[in-house]
């Protein structure tokens, strides 16, 4: 563009797309604050080569029992994990969304009184905040060890997640439903059932079909302390370096994940 | 909504005769289900444990109370690493699932048959097994430590990442591309200037989010020995030092919801 002097020499001019934030200073900062974070992070994770070492030749019984896996041998607790797995899945997304429509309801800003409102929030607030694994390990401490916990572990987190989404669903609902049914001389309760449900229904199935299958993966894991179904015996087949039999298990979770979510997408086809 | 007439009165109700059968036999079927699994669970329950749950977390709360304050300032190098461990787990992560994502999404995978369902499958894995359950492996393999911890994190995240991105990649206008398709663009212009603008606030929104939840994982991968915080809750659980155990808590707590904040910020600004 400097060549002022030569008119007739025409510059080619090119397109570049403009950059996603606009302040260069900002966008600099950023790109530096990164860099230097990453470095920070990277530095601080400690690599142990000679356990490195030592794990390829774990490595590879776990791979071999990947590539060979043993449903055989330890069947009996294998069955006997998962049908507790699947109980408690089932008990559990029932509970929490017995449960979770009240309290959800409650802590929808449009249709809860004000004290309400703010208790339901904070229900939800505290059992969404901890993770299934650590409330497990408090309910073991109570209940005792065994399915009761993991169900009563399921149950709280299954409130927490349906209970905020519903919440949110109520909350963008159209009003107009609301005051036609209103108007009609209803009550609190027969405007929930005739303006609100309707409209929030379809997605709160959809939820409930999505969290039964969090439930069953979550109750993979808070057996491995001790909270029962198909994590306790995944933790024994690690404790006796069965990889076989881990990878058995691994396999089953993973087909029965696909299955429930094929069958979840055919429901909602159907239903929803 | 059907009109039922019955000596000369129009009673209206929301569902015809059929459909109210069919309706009513299925919340049956499935409260028989319910009723037969919770009977299962209750089987193997000790109740009398149950009913003396009560005392037991009274003497939970007595133990934990009052929380050993002095035992925070050991807390905070491994507060720290796990935030590393989450930050860099899903840094790793979607660096994994956006390619991944592509070879996934109808609209942009080289192959339908064969690329298409091998990714897929490879998602499906990666989402099914938990984090902590990845952590349990890589701890097999590669020790104790921060480093298994970052990569059952970014495992897992690539399932999550990428199913919501191959998704949002089938979503896009067709007119951009078409568009930029018909000034004779090849195939990576395609991608750069049609596709990647219009899922970019998504993707951006997704891994903040994801960040979020690894956060919270983070601080229970020490359970099983992937270093970060929970490795000191699971010592002090051992221990029963319950004290203890109530600070962490409340710095994990503290972190979550703090962690939650900042992503809440970050997705609202972006998209």
């Amino acid at each position: 563009m400097s060549e002022v002097t030569q008119p007739t020499n025409q510059t080619v001019r090119t397109w570049r797309r403009p950059p996603q934030i606009k302040d260069p200073r900002l966008r600099w900062a950023l790109y530096i604050g990164s860099v230097a974070y990453l470095c920070l992070a990277l530095a601080s994770v400690e690599i142990d080569v000679a356990r490195l070492v030592e794990g390829t030749v774990r490595a590879k019984s776990l791979f071999a029992g990947v590539l060979s896996p043993d449903f055989v041998t330890r069947w009996t607790d294998i069955r006997a994990g998962f049908a507790e797995s699947l109980t408690m899945t089932v008990v559990s997304t029932v509970l929490g969304v017995l449960l979770s429509i009240p309290i959800g309801l409650g802590a929808a800003r449009n249709l809860a009184w004000r004290p309400v409102y703010l208790v339901c929030r904070s229900i939800l607030a505290v059992s969404r905040a901890f993770h299934e694994l650590i409330v497990a390990v408090l309910f073991v401490a109570m209940f005792g060890f065994g399915p009761f916990a993991g169900l009563m572990t399921l149950v709280v987190s299954t409130v927490g997640f349906l209970g905020k989404l519903l919440a949110e669903e109520v909350e963008s609902i159209e009003w107009n439903a609301v005051e036609a049914v209103t108007s009609t001389g209803a009550s609190w309760l027969q405007r929930v059932v005739y303006a609100v449900v309707p409209q929030v229904l379809p997605r709160y199935l959809g939820l409930t079909l999505y969290r039964l299958d969090i439930n069953f993966r979550d109750s993979a894991v808070i057996g491995l302390v001790g909270a029962g179904g198909i994590g306790a015996t995944l933790n024994t087949a690690f404790d006796r370096y069965e990889f076989d039999a881990v990878a058995a298990i691994l396999l089953m979770i993973i087909g029965i994940v696909l299955c429930a979510e094929y069958a979840a997408s055919a429901i909602r086809k159907r239903v929803l | 909504m059907p009109i039922i007439e019955k000596d000369g009165e129009k009673i209206w109700r929301r569902r015809d005769p059929k459909t109210a059968l069919i309706h009513w036999l299925t919340t049956l079927g499935i409260a028989l289900v319910v009723v037969y699994c919770a009977r299962q669970i209750s089987a193997q329950t000790t109740w009398d444990f149950v009913w003396t749950s009560g005392l037991q977390a009274q003497d939970l709360a007595n133990r934990m109370m009052p929380p050993k304050f002095s035992y925070a300032s050991e807390l905070w190098t491994p507060l720290i690493d796990t935030i590393h461990i989450a930050t860099l787990g899903t840094l790793l992560g979607i660096m994994i699932a956006a390619p991944l994502a592509f070879l996934t999404a109808r609209n942009t995978t080289p192959s339908r048959l064969f690329v298409r369902p091998i990714a897929l499958f490879l998602l499906v894995t990666s989402r099914s097994v938990n984090s902590i359950i990845w952590a349990l492996l890589l701890v097999v393999i590669l020790g104790p430590g921060m480093l298994s911890g970052i990569l059952a994190i970014a495992l897992r995240s690539v399932g999550f990442v990428g199913k919501l991105l191959y998704e949002s990649i089938e979503e896009i206008d067709t007119r951009t591309v078409e568009a930029i398709t018909a000034t004779g663009a090849t195939g990576p212009q395609i991608l750069t200037y049609g596709v990647i603008p219009q899922i970019a606030p998504t993707f951006t929104g997704i891994s903040i989010y994801r960040w979020d939840i690894n956060i919270r994982e983070a601080t229970v991968l020490g359970l099983v020995g992937a270093g970060g915080i929970g490795m000191e809750l699971q010592a002090s659980i051992d221990t029963l030092a319950w004290s203890q155990v109530s600070i962490l808590f409340l710095l994990i707590l503290s972190t979550v919801v703090l962690s939650e904040w900042v992503s809440a910020r970050a997705r609202s600004a972006v998209t």
